[in-house]
């Protein structure tokens, strides 16, 4: 079984309108409790639970605090590559987007690295588009050897892979995956994913449990927000990682929000349904009171404002100084990016800001000597 | 009070705190300062074992403060192993606190894997304080392969639910030869003083205090606390009764009891 036997017994939109239709009630009695059940959740990202958003907030900031104490851990993504065979409606990278495409050579990364290590970060996340060919798992594998003297952790946000591809990949030092579902209706996945490998819903829906039975230490899972009804798609999300918690208790999850970012380009796309930042800390409060122990990262997709304003109740993870282009850190420019940064502080600048809310920005939280891969033979 | 000696070393204060979750490495500083321990553990993976200049590490440069570096992250003894020998090597200091927890949810230790760890390290020359379940039969094991202590926990780590293994503990402190530290789950000073009145040799605190609006004066209250349950440890408690009883002794009447040969 893996998680698609299990969303294959739910209707999207039966489970649309059970959210839709949960009361005040729902979610005073959701608000009680210490495990909330599915049900909970669902009352918890309701429009009934806006009223009560306060009461979240409250308590979403107090679980925070007691599990990951008054620190927020920061990373910085790498773009290798932004080549890409699928066309995926919203993203800049979609291969019918006449772009300048670029794919790192170990000059480069070294190049990157140097550029990126100006600030103490430790923790990177790469990331390419999906093209086998050229991004191919032996040039993640031969980038991460590079990569590995320069970080103590390495995550990756590539096209989904085999389990035996992940396996070598940790050999590599590869740490954590994150793969989002992008929407989790799927009747409505491929409007949005018209070529490419991607289009197969399902391989990429198994992807987590393809992960977790490779053995890797966290998986990040989530939705795009924007493109179906925010609710449904977090139950879905909300849903994916219980299961997964209670399938593999020895991997640690992760869940992102971000929210769709125009991008520039032929066609360009502009997100069906909005969302507010109220709606954004609702949905992250909900998260937190489903589950004291997941991460919750916020990316730059979000304003410097929204982000600090969010940072205290429920998000444990933070970009900061994001270059969406390839070669961005060494060289910058405004060209070739995947969508366009909203927070565009320096790493610098956000590490104050985390110190001004009253948390230790953590810009390493991991020691690459305590993967077992990394032990010399 | 009695000092407390773990391997070779004396310690004046049983309160033993944790360096993580802090606000701020100042803050952390002030609050180990404050708390008068002498022993604090500090997480292999946020230091930089090669950076001289690591944050964490500068400030906890503090008279009469000895580090204790855990494991904290590892999954297996293969990594608890390596990760104590990286430590021994980059901090010189042969004292390790032996964290291995698979489970990422709950932070609950793998007996299996810290038993086996903990005799492999007690093989190379460290003094192991090993984090484990309040599993009484694990404790008499650790203490069988060599390690200084053992540290049970009162609740899940950062859960500050106080001892809910309370019974276990009980067991744990009559029947163990090694110095007893309740680790994880205490949440406030009187949970702290409840385990020492148990006769627990000491308490490792860091959420509570690192999360306390003022972690500086909770740092002083757990110091107090865990002072104040050891003094009363070894004057012993009164023993509690069910039914009330005259505070004035009636032992002299008793004794003319005894005279009539009933």
């Amino acid at each position: 079984m893996t998680y698609y036997d299990l969303i294959l017994k739910y209707d999207w939109e039966t489970t649309r309108r059970a959210i839709y239709a949960a009361t005040e009630a729902d979610v005073e009695r959701a608000l009680s409790k210490d495990r909330p059940s599915m049900e909970d959740f669902a009352a918890l990202v309701s429009p009934a639970a806006d009223k009560y958003l306060n009461e979240m907030a409250v308590k979403s900031y107090q679980i925070t605090r007691r599990r990951f104490g008054n620190t927020i851990q920061l990373y910085i993504p790498l773009y290798l590559a932004n080549i890409c065979q699928n066309h995926c409606i919203y993203c800049g990278f979609n291969c019918t987007n006449k772009i300048h495409r670029a794919i790192l050579t170990p000059d480069e990364i070294h190049a990157e690295c140097q550029a990126i290590k100006k600030d103490p970060f430790e923790h990177i996340l790469l990331v390419t588009g999906e093209a086998p060919r050229s991004s191919s798992v032996q040039y993640m594998a031969d980038s991460m050897d590079i990569i590995k003297n320069y970080f103590q952790q390495i995550s990756l946000e590539v096209q989904p892979l085999d389990t035996d591809e992940y396996r070598m990949l940790m050999d590599h030092g590869l740490h954590s995956v994150y793969v989002y579902q992008e929407t989790y209706n799927r009747e409505r996945y491929p409007v949005y994913h018209l070529r490419g490998k991607k289009m197969d819903y399902r391989y990429r829906l198994e992807t987590p449990d393809r992960l977790c039975e490779a053995g890797i230490y966290k998986v990040g899972v989530g939705n795009l927000i924007g493109l179906e009804d925010w609710r449904t798609e977090a139950f879905f999300t909300a849903l994916h990682v219980r299961y997964l918690e209670n399938r593999y208790w020895r991997t640690k999850y992760s869940i992102a929000f971000p929210r769709l970012r125009p991008y520039y380009g032929e066609g360009g796309f502009n997100p069906e349904h909005p969302t507010t930042e109220r709606n954004l800390l609702q949905l992250i409060c909900a998260y937190r009171l489903l589950s004291e122990d997941v991460e919750l990262s916020i990316s730059t997709r979000e304003s410097a404002a929204c982000r600090d304003t969010v940072m205290p109740f429920g998000v444990t993870v933070m970009s900061a100084g994001s270059k969406t282009t390839p070669g961005g850190y060494a060289h910058p420019t405004d060209e070739l990016e995947q969508w366009a940064i909203n927070d565009s502080r320096t790493p610098t600048e956000v590490y104050n800001a985390v110190k001004a809310k009253g948390f230790e920005p953590v810009w390493k939280d991991w020691s690459a000597f305590m993967q077992e891969a990394n032990i010399p033979a | 009070m009695k000092e407390l000696v773990i391997a070779d070393k004396k310690f004046s204060s049983r309160l033993f705190v944790g360096t993580g979750k802090f606000s701020s490495s100042e803050m952390m500083a002030k609050a180990v300062a404050a708390s008068g321990s002498e022993l604090v553990t500090v997480a292999l993976k946020r230091v930089e074992l090669d950076n001289p200049q690591d944050d964490m590490l500068e400030h906890l440069h503090l008279p009469g403060v000895n580090l204790l570096p855990n494991t904290s992250g590892v999954r297996n003894a293969k990594e608890a192993v390596f990760a104590a020998q990286m430590a021994r090597e980059a901090l010189g200091t042969n004292w390790i606190k032996l964290e291995v927890h698979p489970d990422p949810r709950y932070l609950l230790p793998d007996p299996i894997e810290t038993l086996k760890a903990a005799e492999e390290l007690v093989k190379e020359g460290f003094i192991v304080m090993p984090y484990i379940n309040a599993d009484p039969v694990l404790c008499k094991k650790l203490e069988d392969v060599g390690t200084a202590c053992v540290m049970p926990l009162g609740a899940p780590i950062g859960s500050n639910r106080g001892l809910k293994t309370r019974d276990l503990l009980r067991i744990i402190i009559e029947q163990s030869n090694v110095p007893v530290v309740v680790d994880a789950g205490i949440g406030a000073p009187s949970h702290a003083a409840e385990a020492m009145e148990m006769g627990a040799d000491a308490v490792l605190i860091n959420t509570a205090i690192a999360v306390a609006k003022d972690p500086v004066n909770m740092a002083v209250a757990f110091k107090m606390a865990v002072e104040a349950g050891r003094m009363a440890f070894e004057a012993q408690l009164a023993p509690q009764n069910l039914s009330a009883s005259a505070t004035s002794p009636l032992n002299p009447f008793l004794e003319g009891i005894k005279d009539l040969q009933l």
